[in-house]
């Protein structure tokens, strides 16, 4: 497989400046008092969710040049190992549950990497996507996990400390930030993990996987690495879903999921991980908008993701990268 | 297990295997020619049945309907070939599974448009609607075994026409080096053209004479997308020979699994995937 077009690692300020607008607009939102009954901090709760979930798929396909068809089932396994977790008749502390439920999908990822990552290209978006299925199918045709109807959990994780309950995270509000806090982490995490040693073995092996070999890198270990963290992380939003939602069903994990995150990935521009957010939040905002519109939102949806492809190879970052970089070199 | 039910059962899982033969088919060949990843592949056999319905509930006939429905489909795939295909062979995969997921939503939706969100059913063609009695309660369809019988000719016809005819020969001197067979004056674009609608041809073909035993309803293209990817991924992409091998493989894992361990049978075809790619990462019959 050939590597993916042009990067954009470094942010150009226009950019940061973008980030940097869009973070203080979604810590002043809650501030608004417009938004009754509170759908939009729900709806943009979401929304950041799928940024974190989205991020976490770029590691593999903007960073390293694997493009995972089945990553939702990481996202998915965290969402039901909080679900189990929870018992039907009181909340679980989150300082537990979340780290369980992240390491699960991590496990899950590890297991899983070790089959596909010795495959390429092609083959590797396939296989992911295959072993997806696998664990779709587990869920899906057996009742003890719920089944085809999916599984409700009663109470969002409880997050007091030796008694402390600051934070109440049943709390819409009180979601959101703790959301907000979550998303800044990983992608600050990640932009520190893409300027490490680390990260750049593995942007080396999107652009020439023989030659960092050859450099004496062992390419495998590398990517089965990043294919586990990839897991985990998408794990982190698959447990802030399952949390938010309180409902999980296999349709979460399903190819459906995979595809729009990396739909989202690619709009908003890849290998950079403001790209993702950027990608998640405008692929939803585009869905919900299509939605309102017309009953047939699936024809306009499917014509915007052809017309992406054809025109915007490099997303939306990409188109703001080109128009700031005509305006600087404009006399 | 006694013989006669085993003997049901193989012949169910031969049929599966070779319908589940032609979609592999056109998906493994689309790719080993043009290099495009068609992840839109599935829609076309959703299209399949969705016109038989459509033109059995017109002509009253399946013949008719499997004869109109192909040349249909024939010209779709063509005109989707030099719309939008054609310009995406030297893009990059990730473009091309975006693209071919953008259609799956434009066609599912376009059938809905057209034909509605219902459940149909397509009658068994009355001349075929008997079955062998093979014991004194068990019998087994007609129309089931006719069907694997199309099958086996189609694959035999693909065998021919890519083996032992001259387009068939320029077919494959496309996919080995697109650059040296356009150089000698073989019109590469007009191949392309031709192997994109046979693909989508065939699909289509699996998709009419499916119609009959399964029901048509919507997102049916789904499911068999993802069991052809495995069949494509277990034969190794790009050969027709390993999809053979593969579908039915496929085909006898996954409806021994149903009669024999149903509570993991929606697994069991993965998991002889995954068994599979850890001997040979590359499929079984790499190129």
């Amino acid at each position: 497989m050939s590597a993916p077009t042009a990067q954009l690692e470094r942010l150009p300020r226009s950019i940061q400046f973008i980030l940097w607008l869009g973070a203080i607009a979604l810590a002043a939102f809650p501030l608004i008092p417009l938004d009754g009954g509170g759908f939009y901090l729900q709806m943009l709760s979401q929304m950041m969710i799928l940024a974190i979930f989205a991020m976490s798929l770029d590691l593999l396909q903007g960073v390293t040049g694997l493009v995972s068809l089945g990553h939702a089932a990481y996202f998915g396994l965290a969402g039901y190992a909080l679900a189990f977790l929870t018992p039907a008749d009181a909340p679980i502390s989150l300082w537990w549950s979340l780290p369980v439920s992240v390491l699960g999908a991590a496990l899950a990822a590890l297991v899983i990497g070790f089959f596909v990552v010795r495959t390429h290209g092609i083959y590797f978006i396939m296989v992911t996507m295959a072993f997806a299925q696998m664990v779709f199918f587990l869920f899906f045709d057996n009742k003890v996990l719920g089944g085809s109807d999916g599984i409700y959990i009663n109470f969002r994780p409880d997050a007091s400390l030796f008694g402390w309950t600051g934070i109440d995270l049943e709390n819409k509000t009180t979601f959101y930030y703790f959301t907000l806090l979550l998303l800044v982490l990983v992608y600050a995490f990640l932009r520190r993990l893409l300027f490490s040693p680390f990260g750049r073995v593995l942007a080396g092996i999107r652009v020439n996987e023989h030659r960092m070999r050859a450099v004496g890198y062992g390419t495998f270990g590398h990517k089965l690495a990043a294919f586990t963290l990839a897991g985990a992380l998408a794990g982190v939003a698959g447990f802030l879903w399952a949390a938010q939602t309180g409902f999980m069903n296999p349709e979460l994990m399903g190819f459906h999921m995979s595809a729009h995150a990396i739909m989202m990935v690619i709009l908003g521009g890849m290998g950079n991980f403001a790209g993702a957010i950027v990608g998640a939040f405008a692929f939803e905002y585009v869905m919900h908008f299509f939605k309102d519109l017309t009953k047939h939102w699936q024809l306009l949806m499917g014509s915007f993701i052809v017309l992406v492809v054809v025109f915007a190879p490099r997303g939306l970052l990409g188109l703001v990268e080109r128009f700031s970089k005509k305006r600087e070199t404009a006399p | 297990m006694d013989f006669a039910n085993l003997l049901i059962q193989l012949l169910n899982s031969l049929q599966y295997g070779l319908l589940l033969f032609m979609l592999a088919a056109g998906l493994t060949l689309i790719f080993g020619i043009m290099g495009v990843v068609n992840l839109a592949h599935g829609s076309f056999y959703m299209l399949g049945a969705y016109l038989a319905w459509f033109l059995v509930g017109q002509f009253n006939s399946l013949v008719v309907a499997i004869v109109l429905g192909t040349m249909l489909a024939v010209v779709f795939g063509w005109l989707l070939e030099w719309l939008l295909f054609r310009h995406f062979y030297k893009r990059d995969h990730l473009d091309q599974v975006l693209l071919t997921f953008g259609l799956i939503y434009i066609f599912e939706e376009m059938r809905s448009i057209l034909w509605g969100d219902d459940v149909h059913s397509v009658p068994v063609p009355e001349m075929l609607n008997w079955s062998i009695p093979l014991t004194d309660n068990l019998s087994y369809p007609v129309y089931r075994l006719v069907m694997s019988g199309v099958c086996v000719a189609l694959a035999l016809g693909l065998y021919l026409l890519i083996s032992k005819t001259r387009l068939g020969m320029k077919i494959r001197a496309g996919a080995f080096n697109r650059e040296m067979t356009e150089s000698l004056g073989i019109n590469i674009r007009l191949i392309h053209g031709v192997v994109f609608a046979l693909g989508v041809a065939l699909a289509a073909i699996a998709g009419m004479i499916a119609a009959p035993i399964s029901s048509v309803y919507p997102g049916m293209g789904s499911s068999v997308l993802i069991m052809c990817f495995v069949v494509v991924v277990i034969g190794g992409i790009g050969s027709v020979r390993g999809a053979l091998v593969a579908a039915l493989l496929v085909g006898l894992v996954d409806t021994f699994g149903k009669v024999l361990v149903p509570q993991i049978a929606g697994m069991a075809v993965y998991m002889l995937m995954a068994l599979v790619l850890l001997y040979k990462p590359e499929g079984l019959f790499k190129q």
